[in-house]
């Protein structure tokens, strides 16, 4: 259908403009490159630098960095840089996984309630409100200790809980689309409600949409690593929180083992960091009041 | 001052810089004003009347910048003069109305504080005598003067735009521009507006620049009507002269495009085309593309200046009329 | 003050109030596993004593009848008992809340003053150098988990210069003289925690409040302001920032929640005995009734606090004051 063809064109078009405007803002693309720096060592690292959890004390422990271990030991004698390339692709899995679970519960609820109006809207978003005062943290720490620690339950437990603030933004974003000339016209040529909220609606609300899943990721992964940190991971699986918990309980903060616990904080703040600098690039480029000449 | 024009513009040139390159906003407009009097700026969305209006109070935006000309107020060059040296001028001098969108006063602050910090930025009276200058003021716009502590949320439009105009009026400035003064109101309290700009008139001796894209305006509250086409002066006259002896054709298609009551009924004419891209304008006159009485190849290889057309002072930017200059 | 306005955020805190208190009830009623477990710790119980529990904990009956129950509870107060410490929970949350609350609000403070400072730089000096610096430091201690920044402050200060003690928040076993040497001594305990967690969430609110000041830098308002005549400085000092801080008031209420997190970290990691270090505690202990009633009244806090960053709001916008 030519109408097909043409949404095609105008989308690629888009991107590609879209793409030429993200090279001029330093900000994006410093960010971008940190994400793939990051991907990298998570996934070629390993294949380079041969790590396993299960080996203990290979060198001493908790060891300074030396010949053959250049991020020192842990407290099993395990090399912290390994632990530490091996654990990107945790502490990314997780977020990453964790992150499409909530941006996909808070823009069916963002959408679905912003088309939907009335009462129903009011009283979701009641229900929304609701759970967005609820201190995320303690929530959190509960339904993992309940769960169990598995992976798959940290990801299951951390997409449950950050949808909130993804849901204000669709359903405001929905809102405003809803008046749009080109809605009111699908309803009278009597396009169904699910054929208007996805193949219209949706569309218009995904740029949005992107910019704020890269800041729910960035948050994301901020959070395993607090959980990991406080005990509520999963300990077998060696996520860059784990390590920290590992450098906090065995007391190397307490005898100055800076190697430990430095290397592993950092590697997560520039993740974070590479996540929030792009997300907040995309946010000055799609909203006019914040763009540059 | 021994001239009696209060501002002289001459060879405006202010361009904006953007990352596809440089755009002409203002491309060589001259015209001057005498004290007292009132000059209409009129022309399309983006012909350059905004900015030469900015650029005579500096306020123009981080990437604008005045490449060449002058601006004389009171036989000074604004030009030359640097942010710190433009302060005290601002206000005090010539000020400016904006439009009356919701936002042009400070929600935040009650509008008699608003009033009298302008007045307090410049004059150094206590703040009982700039309060009874704001109470004086507002009767001379026709605002209750019990409201004078509200917020500007609880004016209506109308009551706003008064208030912006007792602000513009406060400092006594020699000048003021109007930045589309009506273009946000309803047609009845725009009619208010107008009157209460004729009377300020008549009873001050400020001189006005009267920016808008409403011809029906220009003609009730202006001496002298300057019609600008993309950063350029196309025509330049009385009312008399441009409204009733056109001479541009770019004018001729503009009176004629807005209905007239009093004439028979006609089909209202609009221009075919758009505006020229002012970042890379073509060489030649701007207007030949759209233009219906385009003589030839001169109209698209030179640039008109302005020439006299008899009249008093009338000017215009156009081929078809050189030669026949008096 | 207007007074639908006031109602209007009471009724909408009270009905958030309920559903904080309804999942509150679920959640540890719908969990897998035995909620006795705990105490089982030795061999199982005997079906009677779990009997005698359930009636105690107020886990038997039906659903409906549980929940009836559990407000009748918490209208008087009755949190149930700890099943660590066989103590009223409320008595164990008291003492607790209060260091919270002292941790918090000097952190807060903090946070707000140094977050409004920077945005505030790095949005009137936007393109230049301090806007680069500003908002790196921003983005950057938004990265830093809270916890980490006080791993590290603590090995620095603490261990390597020895000047700032290392955990607690007053010396363990240290009997005071006077009330004045028992506040320098909470004082010296609070320096470290209140300057790691403050330093942890200033960063947010530094972003938060450079894009709520590059908007407001957009209005008409500051173009009359410019017109007028005014200097920069005070163009930002007296029109733009006054306006800046209403959205800012409204969403530091709305991550109060973010609050939380940092005080439960900062706690852990500086022994403070507050109740977020309790939350955590409980949590390994599994004592379920002191989880419960910890989560409630942290929630309570934070449903309070934004009822009072409502009225605060509404104070400040003259839009809503005078309506």
């Amino acid at each position: 259908m030519s109408s097909n063809i043409n949404r095609k064109k105008v989308m690629k078009k888009g991107i590609i403009r879209f793409i030429d405007i993200f090279k001029e803002n330093k900000m994006g693309v410093l960010g971008f490159y940190i994400i793939v720096f990051f991907l990298l060592v998570a996934f070629v690292g390993p294949l380079i630098y041969s790590y396993n959890p299960q080996e203990f004390a290979k060198g001493g422990l908790i060891a300074p960095p030396t010949k053959g271990f250049p991020l020192g030991t842990d407290d099993m004698g395990r090399s912290i840089l390994g632990a530490l390339i091996y654990g990107a692709k945790v502490s990314l899995m997780i977020g990453i996984f964790a992150t499409l679970i909530s941006v996909f519960i808070g823009t069916f609820i963002g959408i679905v309630s912003g088309f939907a109006g009335g009462k129903f809207d009011s009283v979701l978003m009641r229900i929304t409100d609701g759970f967005m005062v609820l201190p995320k943290l303690p929530l959190i720490m509960i339904l993992a200790a309940l769960l169990g620690s598995s992976t798959r339950n940290i990801i299951i437990v951390l997409g449950l809980t950050g949808w909130t603030g993804t849901t204000r933004l669709v359903r405001s974003q929905t809102l405003s689309v809803k008046q749009r000339p080109f809605i009111e016209r699908a309803v009278s040529v009597g396009a169904g409600k699910g054929y208007i909220m996805f193949r219209h609606i949706l569309p218009n609300v995904f740029p949005l949409v992107f910019s704020n899943t890269i800041l729910v990721a960035a948050g994301a992964i901020l959070t395993e690593t607090t959980l990991s940190f406080l005990g509520l991971g999963n300990p077998l699986v060696p996520s860059w929180g784990q390590i920290l918990r590992g450098a906090f309980t065995s007391g190397a903060v307490s005898i100055g083992a800076w190697w430990y616990f430095v290397p592993a904080g950092l590697c997560v703040i520039l993740l974070v960091l590479g996540f929030t600098l792009l997300g907040y690039s995309f946010d000055e480029i799609l909203n006019p009041k914040l763009r540059r000449y | 001052m021994k001239n009696e024009n209060i501002l002289e513009v001459s060879n405006l040139k202010t361009y904006f810089k953007i990352k596809e390159g440089i755009v002409k906003a203002v491309d060589g407009v001259s015209f001057s004003l005498k004290k007292g009097e009132s000059l209409g700026l009129v022309g399309e969305s983006g012909c350059g009347k905004t900015t030469t209006a900015l650029s005579i109070i500096k306020l123009l935006a981080d990437n604008g910048y005045i490449e060449d000309g002058k601006i004389l107020f009171k036989e000074k060059d604004i030009t030359k003069m640097t942010e710190s040296e433009m302060l005290p001028i601002r206000w005090k001098d010539i000020s400016i109305i904006f439009q009356g969108s919701m936002n042009a006063l400070n929600p935040v602050m009650r509008v008699s504080d608003q009033i009298v910090e302008a007045i307090q930025l410049h004059e150094n009276i206590s703040d009982k005598e700039a309060r009874e200058r704001v109470t004086k003021l507002l009767e001379l716009v026709n605002l209750d003067t019990g409201l004078i502590d509200s917020y500007p949320h609880e004016f209506s439009g109308g009551m706003r735009q008064r208030a912006m105009i007792t602000m513009a009026l406060a400092c006594n400035p020699g000048l003021i521009i109007g930045d589309e003064p009506t273009t946000a109101l309803d047609l009845m309290v725009q009619a208010q507006i107008i009157d209460l700009i004729n009377d300020l008139r008549k009873k001050l001796d400020t001189s006005m620049i009267i920016i808008t894209h409403d011809l029906s305006i220009i003609t009730e509250i202006c001496d002298r009507i300057a019609v600008m086409y993309a950063g350029k002066i196309a025509e330049i006259g009385t009312v008399q002269d441009v409204i009733f002896n056109y001479k541009h054709p770019y004018t001729e298609k503009l009176i004629k495009a807005f209905p007239n009551i009093y004439r028979e009924r006609e089909m209202v004419e609009s221009i075919p085309g758009f505006p020229p891209n002012l970042l890379d304008p073509q060489k030649g006159c701007l207007f030949a593309d759209r233009c219906h009485k385009k003589i030839g190849e001169i109209c698209e290889k030179v640039d008109p200046n302005l020439i006299k057309v008899g009249g008093k002072n009338h000017m215009v930017a156009c081929h078809l009329w050189e030669g026949k200059d008096e | 003050m207007n007074l639908s306005y006031l109602s209007k955020k009471l009724s909408h805190s009270i009905i958030t109030l309920f559903i904080v208190i309804t999942i509150n009830f679920f959640l540890f009623r719908v969990i897998p596993g035995d909620p006795f477990a705990m105490i089982a710790k030795a061999g199982t119980l005997s079906a009677e004593y779990k009997e005698e529990l359930s009636t105690l904990y107020g886990f038997n009956g039906s659903l409906p009848i549980q929940y009836v129950k559990y407000l009748r509870q918490l209208f008087t107060f009755d949190f149930g008992l700890s099943f660590k410490y066989r103590k009223p929970v409320l008595e164990i949350l008291g003492n607790r809340l209060m260091a919270t609350l002292l941790l918090a609000f000097f952190a807060q403070l903090f946070a707000i003053i140094l977050g409004t400072v920077i945005g505030t730089l790095s949005a009137a000096f936007r393109g230049k150098k301090i806007d680069v610096a500003a908002l790196g430091f921003a983005l950057f201690i938004y990265a830093i988990p809270a916890f980490w920044l006080g791993i590290v402050l603590l090995s620095f200060f603490s261990v390597k210069l020895g000047i700032l003690p290392l955990n607690g928040m007053v010396v363990a076993g240290l009997s005071h003289p006077t009330t004045w040497a028992y506040i320098k001594d909470v004082v010296h305990h609070l320096v470290l925690p209140v300057f790691s967690m403050g330093l942890a969430i200033c960063g947010g609110y530094a972003i938060i409040m450079r894009g709520s000041l590059l908007d407001v830098l957009t209005e008409d308002y500051i173009t009359t302001a410019r017109a007028k005549g005014l200097k920069r400085k005070d163009i930002v000092i007296k029109h733009a920032l006054p306006n800046a801080m209403l959205p800012m008031v409204t969403i530091i209420a709305i991550n109060l929640g973010f609050m939380v997190s940092g005080a439960i970290q900062t706690e852990t990691v500086f022994s403070w005995p507050g109740i977020g270090r309790l939350v955590y505690e409980a949590l390994m202990a599994r004592d379920y009734p002191v989880l419960q009633g910890a989560f409630l009244i942290i929630s309570l806090t934070v449903i309070i606090a934004n009822f009072i960053a409502d009225i605060f709001y509404g104070y400040l916008d003259p839009r809503i004051k005078y309506e």
